[in-house]
């Protein structure tokens, strides 16, 4: 993916652009608000992660709602030290597609920018049918069969697989299981998710020769086929 | 005083207690007129109409003597008159149509009197003794004319003794108003001095001061009383942010020191990139729970603030406890605890910030489920209590708390000592606190004999305040582009 990062702290800057090459991204940088609207408008990226105050005279909210009146629709992921509610809010309501708090983990923006970058791209409208490896779900009839043989899932762990589906071969982190399958937007201090994740593993891989979960350590899942 | 405050005379006009002062002595002032003015009505007034009175029966008496006898008879009369008069101050004079006396006592008609419908005052001369007499003239059949007066030198003496005696009275009484005004302006200007030299000493830093009471339990006594709790309860909230701040300097510090120290001796020490790693790992593991205390305080602060109200909508309670109870049961599971839910029928709608009261719930649930011995119940009960006031109970099984940590266990930072060794911030129940406060409610810590019973009291919506939510800005969570398709119809025009 090409992705445009527009961050003040060259510390922070040097270790985001470090990881996402590492990751195998193209990454363009800009370390004040101006140089970041002028590459934000003038190329075409997948993905732009933004830091909210910036110098220069131009924040990442002005950046953001420049590229989203002229109708661009790249994925902005916006990174903030503003932590309220009512920062989220704002910073959502500007067009931003999602919004990471500082300090934050590497692999927590690497695994967001992914979804968001995929997200940009494949559009196919509405899916009636996941399917990975042998795996299969029906999103209509709720069926969920693998090597053809039925799976009985509870509302629950549907909606767990169903995300780990639509994002397989991407890393998902805890966080965005808790936000995307629970809407819970706090931080339990638990490990209630890897919990729920154990109890589907019994349910998708135990029976099978091969997992289809899989750990990614430090970081969070992956639903792919070895 | 303010230095900058105007001098001369527009200064004193602002002087609330000048005009306290002048109105209480205008005050004084006038009622005294008034109440002068009706001593002088009542008694000289009454001396006036008696005379007026006396002077009218006369003139019938003379009239019917008049009638009855013809001119001799009331010439005869007013001899009599005057002979039986002990007091000497009756005045009468009768004359004939051409002016000449033919009854009275006095030698001509006075040029003054011409009319018959008013009265005259007239200054006589008697025995070398000057007075004022006071005279009504008569018209008689035939052209004859009569005088009917009395002497009031009597009344003219009373009358100058009342006025004197009234204006040395006006005098004292503008003595006494001034004075009166004056001990006025001091006991209020003394009552403004005291709330005003505490406050300044409070402002200076000095929070012990308080306005001194006198003791009658007055309005002012009451007002300072308001004052000193105000005092009091500031007093009592920076304590609360004196002893949060040494706890975060301790929670934040340990773990911060911690981290300095396996980063320092693995730069020193490492022998290889495997225990430099390890020693890198733990240390990023101890900045997180820096940074998830740092969460936990802005995010009571932020709750504290009361900023979320205004995320308010109708709570569907049932809903979000079982949503919860959802979350939390695998966890339950895997300690071997059995997750009780009971929501009766018909809890009243709240209202409120549901992603709030999840996270209070959240935090009871997980305090329950850490605290409990494997194999226990922990039960979520719902319920409604008198008032309109609906009930939220978290209970557990487990080691529980000894009274007097019950007390104090919302406090920020605290532990109870039975709770060292289990992770954790000591900040959920606080947080939990925070936000039943925020929604108008409390919560309550119970000895659940064993256990804790942790009881989150939130009071029902009132009718009118759910007839409109306001609309609720929710956050999108990065899902799968399905799930977010009016919000991809905006912004995400097809390329």
């Amino acid at each position: 993916m090409r992705i445009l990062l527009v961050e003040d702290d060259s510390t922070v800057r040097g270790f985001i652009a470090k990881g996402l090459r590492e990751a195998g991204h193209v990454v363009e940088q800009a370390d004040n608000g101006k140089d970041g609207l002028f590459l934000a408008v003038s190329e075409n990226f997948d993905a732009v992660i933004l830091d909210r105050m910036l110098p220069g005279g131009i924040d990442g909210l002005r950046i953001l709602e420049t590229l989203r009146g002229q109708n661009n629709s790249t994925p902005v992921l916006l990174l903030s030290a503003l932590a309220q509610v009512d920062e989220r809010v704002a910073g959502l309501k500007a067009g931003g597609d999602d919004y990471l708090t500082k300090p934050f983990a590497f692999s927590e923006l690497l695994a967001r920018i992914e979804v968001l970058g995929r997200r940009g791209r494949n559009e196919t409208g509405p899916r009636t049918r996941l399917v990975a490896a042998d795996l299969e779900m029906d999103l209509l009839s709720r069926a969920v069969k693998r090597a053809g043989q039925k799976i009985d899932l509870q509302p629950r762990e549907f909606r767990l697989l169903e995300y780990l589906m639509r994002h397989a071969g991407q890393v998902v982190t805890r966080t965005m299981l808790l936000e995307g399958v629970w809407d819970y937007h706090f931080d339990p201090q638990t490990n209630v998710i890897d919990v729920h994740v154990s109890r589907l593993r019994q349910k998708i891989d135990k029976p099978f020769p091969t997992a289809l979960i899989h750990t990614i350590r430090n970081a969070g899942y992956m639903l792919k086929a070895e | 005083m303010t230095p900058n405050a105007p001098t001369g005379p527009s200064r004193l006009f602002r002087s609330a207690s000048l005009r306290l002062a002048l109105v209480y002595g205008v005050l004084f002032v006038l009622s005294a007129v008034v109440f002068m003015s009706f001593i002088w009505w009542a008694t000289i007034g009454l001396l006036e109409r008696q005379v007026e009175a006396a002077i009218y029966a006369d003139q019938r008496a003379l009239s019917e003597r008049w009638m009855d006898g013809g001119l001799p008879a009331l010439a005869d009369t007013i001899q009599d008159r005057l002979e039986q008069n002990v007091d000497d101050d009756a005045i009468y004079l009768m004359v004939d149509p051409s002016g000449n006396r033919i009854a009275g006592n006095l030698r001509i008609w006075p040029r003054e009197v011409t009319r018959t419908d008013t009265w005259y005052q007239l200054p006589i001369a008697r025995a070398d003794m000057r007075g004022t007499a006071e005279v009504h003239a008569f018209a008689l059949p035939g052209g004859f004319r009569l005088l009917v007066g009395r002497d009031v030198r009597a009344r003219a003496i009373l009358k100058r003794l009342l006025t004197d005696t009234l204006l040395w009275a006006v005098l004292m009484v503008s003595v006494l108003g001034i004075s009166g005004a004056l001990v006025v302006r001091g006991l209020f200007r003394r009552m403004v001095r005291n709330v005003a030299r505490t406050t300044a000493a409070i402002s200076r830093g000095d929070l012990t001061q308080r306005v001194p009471l006198s003791g009658s339990g007055d309005e002012f006594d009451r007002v300072a009383e308001t004052i000193n709790q105000m005092l009091d309860r500031i007093v009592r909230l920076m304590d609360g942010v004196r002893q949060v701040s040494n706890s975060i300097a301790h929670d934040l510090r340990t773990p911060i020191t911690r981290a300095r120290a396996r980063l320092e001796d693995a730069a020193e020490h490492a022998r290889d990139t495997d225990e430099m790693r390890a020693a890198v790992e733990r240390a990023v593991a101890d900045l997180d729970g820096v940074t998830a205390v740092f969460e936990a305080l802005l995010r009571i602060a932020e709750i504290e603030a009361g900023a979320r109200r205004s995320a308010f909508t109708a709570v569907e309670l049932p809903e979000l406890l079982a949503g919860v109870a959802e979350l939390y049961e695998v966890l339950a599971e895997e300690k071997d605890l059995r997750l009780e839910l009971s929501v009766p029928a018909g809890l009243p709608p709240l209202q409120g910030d549901p992603q709030l009261i999840q996270q209070a719930v959240a935090n009871l649930l997980d305090n329950a489920i850490k605290f409990s011995p494997p194999g226990g119940p922990v039960c979520i009960r719902a319920g409604t209590e008198p008032d309109g006031i609906v009930r939220v109970s978290v209970r557990d099984r487990g080691i529980g708390m000894q009274g007097s940590d019950l007390a104090r266990a919302s406090e920020r930072f605290f532990r109870a000592e039975s709770a060292r060794n289990t992770p954790g911030s000591g900040l959920g129940l606080s947080l939990v606190q925070a936000v039943a406060q925020l929604h108008g409610g409390r919560l309550e810590l119970h000895d659940g004999q064993p256990g804790l019973d942790a009881v989150l009291l939130l009071p029902a919506a009132p009718a009118a305040a759910l007839a409109k939510p306001p609309a609720l800005l929710r956050m999108e969570p990065p899902s799968s582009p399905d799930n977010t398709p009016e919000r991809r119809g905006v912004l995400r025009a097809p390329t």
